[in-house]
């Protein structure tokens, strides 16, 4: 295998692995007001409610950031490994992106300053800020990976002999039909995805009303996501996406046949095999192109959008190096921060007179 | 303003703007490490109350450095794709080698350092700590990297087939001279950071304490709190002071090899147009009055020879003038698009200014932290005085201003050039990105910013106040108990 192939499946690989990632902590994000309520105050039920809000969060309190850091690595790997890519998406989806950056940030600050006031109004605003960001992130990451696949609006130029593409559109021409379906497909698939997180990192009441939403949004993520990849797949399809799909619609029933049965743990692994699949299915649905043109525009192919091959020799070498170790202090993380918690388990905060 | 001028401004705020947090976190991280390393070293519960205290003052920073450096991540392509193009080859490397070694490594082990009271063994607990340091460390290292490319830019050559520059030794780009002398400089002067900010924080604590002020936690916080305060904020200083000798020995190796590799923007560090006849040293102006922008700046307090030396490191080393630099130039780039510009003058206030204010913005800190180990030697009385107050506020902001003022010197130094004798800014900007969106994105920029800023400041302050929490033993926890710490 080439090494442009080998860093297009590590791209795919990154891609998945932010996704089965932060796509559980988006989840969660979004499970807030549902499954923590939205009571305020000092009447009981408002503080049992907060109690909950509380076990949600710090079920993603020790991993969101570096769960985040994929994106960053996928981000930073796609620019060593393939600049134009790199150059044409970034520079294409400019207030997309903006977007997305901006619910990451109020979103991250959110975990970060939510705990440290002790303050109803405080933390009123941090959580609509976590919530708006839970959705809207993976709503956007969703739209735009799906025009990468529906195909981009962009026009040839070279630099010395090499064709690269230049995006010609705007924000509106990434807001197509398909693509939106994309953004909520992915959105309600981590959604999905989270209550099967909770579910399995929590007791009490509140991993049974997870157990009991991710069956219902199991259902709608399964119709949402039969319909994008049906629709993508007449489009750009080949044998082998075909195959890939089927595997993702398989690993989603399973998902939502084995929550039924109570199985946590392989309900959240039939999540993360779906992602796994639907993100094969777009790259296979991309080669040998990085980015499809949109109707009769040029694609952007990953030859011309790669790096120079001592570039990837290098990055690879880096990459087999580093990853097995980044790989097993994060599992390591994971397995230091296993334990299931409960609203028993949370401490009245300590009162500071400030 | 065009495109152009929004993309850059737009790229001085955001990147000036995290920069205010990367050299604190940098410096505090080490520091929250010293303490917590003490307290399994030596048990004293006050270095537990410190490692905590000053652990949560770092994690409110903590979090607006890395939302801010998300952007800067994202911003290269964004706003620079020309320039993503040209260079991406060398350029992307460190970056993806940043977010693998380093920037995975901070967030895990933020986390296991957050979460883990009562549940990691103190061994590693403080091992995390460590990890998040060495993390923002070599952060550092790859950024720099990259960024010392586009000050001296080697280990590439340009391919016609691809109309690119391309990696051909990458131990060159990660060894770059620049590089080798920029990143001790800025690692430095993040531990003086590190080192001001613990130093005013605990002087006033010391004062409160002592007036019984600081009492905000049942039974601590009196003066019995003194001691403890005294012994970190003497701490802080002393880091703080051999931090800055650290910063001034880097920094005058640094004015040499820029001199040698970027002779232009030394020339107008000093606002010297024409090279000093032969045999003639060139002197070094503290204070100008008017007249940087035209051939005859009239300095008002110089020092002979004193640029001579700073840029060769001899009395009579020959400096070159801008004059005669940019006639070079515009023999040797004119005829190149990636390389032609109408001048090869950067702004001339702007470096004269900000490299003036970056060394006194260092030596303002280094001289309160002279004051602070006056005042709080064994026989000194408590330092009550009404002065303090502004310069324990000025202490540890002088020298992150230090930091702007740097960075904005050596990248306004730099101009024209986005990678200095291979391509000029003007040519790496996004052409698929009109003024509006720009503008758009600018100002959200700034308003998120400002509004995040306002916040952090205040729950930073509110932090201070509140000081340290009592003591508490640490213990690992049974399944049954509530976690020592949860959002």
């Amino acid at each position: 295998m080439d090494l442009v192939t080998f860093w297009f499946i590590l791209l795919a690989v990154l891609w998945t692995g932010y996704l089965v990632l932060e796509g559980f902590d988006f989840g969660v994000g979004m499970l807030v007001p549902v499954l923590g309520g939205t009571k305020r105050g000092p009447a009981p039920e408002a503080q049992e409610q907060e109690k909950k809000r509380r076990v949600l969060l710090t079920t993603i309190g020790p991993h969101w950031d570096g769960n985040e850091v994929w994106l960053l690595t996928a981000g930073g790997a796609t620019f060593a490994a393939f600049p134009h890519w790199y150059a044409t998406m970034f520079s294409g989806m400019y207030l997309a992106l903006l977007l997305i950056l901006v619910a990451l940030i109020v979103r991250n600050m959110g975990f970060e300053y939510r705990y440290k006031r002790d303050s109803e109004s405080w933390r009123t605003r941090w959580d609509a800020a976590i919530i708006f960001g839970s959705i809207a992130a993976p709503l956007l990451v969703g739209t735009g990976l799906t025009n990468l696949v529906y195909g981009m609006p962009m026009e040839e130029h070279m630099s010395g002999q090499t064709a690269y593409t230049e995006f010609t559109g705007n924000l509106f021409s990434l807001l197509n039909p398909v693509s939106l379906l994309g953004g909520i497909t992915i959105t309600v698939l981590c959604l999905v995805h989270g209550a099967h997180f909770v579910a399995l990192k929590t007791e009490g009441a509140i991993r049974h009303e997870a157990r009991a939403l991710a069956t219902k949004a199991g259902v709608a993520a399964a119709v949402l996501a039969v319909l994008l990849l049906l629709w993508l797949g007449i489009m750009h399809g080949s044998i082998w996406s075909w195959i890939t799909t089927v595997l993702a619609a398989g690993a989603l029933l399973a998902a939502i046949f084995f929550n039924l049965k109570d199985a946590e743990g392989k309900a959240f692994v039939g999540t993360s095999l779906t992602i796994l699949f639907a993100v094969a299915t777009y790259f296979l649905m991309l080669f040998p192109n990085a980015i499809n043109g949109r109707g009769e525009d040029p694609a952007l192919t990953l030859e011309a959008a790669a790096s120079s091959p001592l570039t990837l020799k290098i990055m690879t070498g880096a990459a087999l190096v580093f990853t097995p170790i980044m790989l097993i202090y994060t599992v390591w993380s994971y397995w230091v921060f296993r334990k299931r918690i409960s609203t028993e388990h949370i401490a009245t905060p300590v009162e500071v007179n400030a | 303003m065009d495109v152009l001028d929004l993309a850059r401004w737009q790229f001085a705020i955001t990147t000036v703007y995290h920069f205010f947090f990367v050299p604190i976190t940098i410096g505090m991280s080490a520091l929250v490490a010293w303490f917590h390393t003490r307290w399994l070293i030596k048990r004293n519960p006050e270095d537990m109350r410190l490692a905590k205290f000053f652990g949560k003052l770092f994690t409110i920073n903590f979090a607006l450095g890395l939302v801010t450096g998300i952007v800067q991540e994202f911003q290269f392509g964004m706003n620079w794709s020309s320039y993503s193009r040209f260079v991406g080859d060398i350029f992307g490397a460190p970056l993806a080698f940043e977010a693998l070694l380093a920037f995975f490594l901070e967030s895990t082990f933020l986390g296991l350092w957050i979460f883990g009271w009562g549940k990691l063994p103190e061994k590693l607990h403080v091992a995390s700590i460590w990890l998040v340091h060495i993390g923002t460390v070599l952060s550092a290292y790859f950024i720099l990297a990259a960024n010392s490319f586009m000050q001296n830019p080697v280990g590439y050559r340009f391919n016609p087939e691809t109309g690119r520059a391309e990696m051909a030794d990458f131990i060159a780009v990660l060894t770059n001279k620049v590089q080798l002398v920029t990143f001790p400089h800025v690692i430095t002067a993040s531990y003086m950071v590190g080192g001001a900010f613990v130093m005013a924080i605990a002087f006033h604590k010391m004062r409160q304490a002592h007036r019984g002020q600081a009492a905000t936690y049942d039974g601590v916080g009196g003066p019995d709190e003194v001691p403890m305060w005294r012994r970190s904020a003497r701490l802080g200083a002393v880091v703080t002071l051999i931090s800055a000798l650290a910063v001034v020995i880097t920094g005058d190796i640094q004015g040499k090899i820029m001199t040698e590799v970027q002779p232009m923007k030394m020339a107008a560090a000093e606002a010297l147009y024409d090279t000093p006849p032969d045999g003639e040293c060139a002197p070094f102006s503290v204070l100008t009055v008017a007249g940087l922008g035209g051939e005859n700046p009239q300095h008002i307090i110089e020092i002979p020879c004193l640029l001579s030396y700073l840029g060769t490191g001899a009395w009579d080393g020959q400096v070159q003038g801008m004059v005669e630099i940019e006639n070079e130039y515009r023999a040797k780039f004119a005829d190149n698009e990636l390389t032609q510009s109408d001048t090869y003058i950067p702004p001339i206030a702007m470096s004269y200014w900000n490299f003036r204010l970056m060394m006194g913005a260092g030596f303002l800190t280094a001289g309160i932290a002279l004051l602070v180990l006056w005042f709080t030697r064994k026989k000194a009385e408590m330092p009550l005085q009404g002065w303090w107050k502004p310069l324990l506020v000025l202490a540890p902001i002088s020298v992150v201003l230090g930091h702007s003022f740097g960075w904005i010197f050596t990248e306004i130094g730099r101009q024209p050039w986005v990678v200095f004798g291979e391509m000029t800014t003007a040519q790496g900007v996004s052409p698929s990105v009109g003024a509006t969106d720009v503008w758009i994105s600018m100002i959200v920029y700034t308003l998120l910013y400002g509004v995040l800023a306002v916040v952090e400041v205040k729950l930073f302050l509110d932090y201070i106040k509140k000081g340290a929490e009592p003591f508490e033993e640490p213990q690992l926890l049974e399944d049954d108990d509530k976690l020592a710490f949860s959002y």
